[in-house]
């Protein structure tokens, strides 16, 4: 174990956002469209997505994706309807 | 051309007789969005994205039963395309890293002599590395340190033999026993903000 003190303190953050039921990166896959459709159009995140933002708050390989995500979608055409 | 969620599925579904053309436009939208989603990632060269997009294919025409229509269909399709993509680049960037390295390493940022106000901070620091010392298992210890310097979690699943959401498991194992411990000490999360924002 070979954790600086500034390493420490940023677990610290991470322990302090933990819950005792967290999705895992699979599951929040399977969400994350959703959610991020949610975000950009400014509605409520409904209790079910909020596990989501729960777990790209403590899984930072997740919210990358998610950031890389956000970067596309205002310019996704081709696909402009949800029926 | 432009679909809706219902037209993508019939488009793609093994009877349709345009299932042709719609691979191959779901292709080009797939390569355009990876694209614009790993502009700032050098690694991710043309020849590397439609790789990535040719892996995504086959993983989301194989999981068109999973999608529940909860979103638009590209933007779940991007999501896939974009796990992929971002875990071959971090499999690239960790692969030939020893994780016994990365664990016995040193941090990168060392910690400073702590000045008198300090001490509060250093307190709670030293009670995370009693409880990761004496509480963690082995793996759990290793995860954490790995995930902590930024070992990518494919990686580390490789070289335990595991995957991403057991590697996950793990870390959140960690967290939960640290956060216990913390409390147990008497360090809960508003006590520690409270420290720590000074």
């Amino acid at each position: 174990m070979s954790l600086s003190n500034e390493k420490l303190k940023d677990l610290l953050w991470l322990v302090g956002l933990t819950n005792e039921n967290e999705l895992n990166c699979e599951q929040c896959l399977a969400l994350v469209a959703e959610f991020a459709e949610c975000e950009l159009a400014g509605k409520s995140i409904s209790d079910g997505l909020k596990a989501v933002e729960q777990h790209l708050s403590v899984c930072s390989e997740c919210r990358e994706e998610y950031e890389a995500l956000q970067r596309v979608l205002d310019g996704i055409e081709g696909d402009t309807s949800k029926k | 051309m432009s679909r809706n969620n219902a037209a993508w599925a019939a488009a793609l579904s093994p009877q349709s007789a345009q299932r042709n053309s719609a691979v191959s436009e779901l292709r080009e939208l797939l390569l355009r969005n990876l694209r614009k989603a790993l502009s700032s990632y050098p690694r991710a060269d043309e020849a590397f994205l439609e790789d990535a997009v040719q892996d995504s294919l086959v993983r989301i025409l194989g999981r068109l039963d999973q999608f529940e229509g909860r979103s638009r269909f590209l933007t779940w399709a991007t999501t896939i395309a974009i796990r992929i993509a971002m875990t071959e680049l971090r499999r690239k960037r960790w692969q030939d890293v020893s994780l016994d390295e990365v664990v016995a390493s040193p941090s990168s940022q060392q910690h400073a002599a702590g000045p008198d106000e300090q001490v509060e901070r250093n307190a709670i620091i030293e009670k995370m590395r009693e409880v990761i010392a004496t509480q963690l298992t082995e793996k759990q210890r290793t995860v954490l340190t790995a995930e902590m310097k930024g070992m990518a979690q494919v990686e580390i699943a490789r070289h335990l033999g595991s995957n991403r959401n057991a590697v996950y498991k793990l870390n959140h194992d960690a967290r939960k026993k640290l956060k216990q411990g913390l409390e147990a000490a008497g360090y809960d999360a508003d006590s520690i903000q409270a420290v720590f924002a000074r």
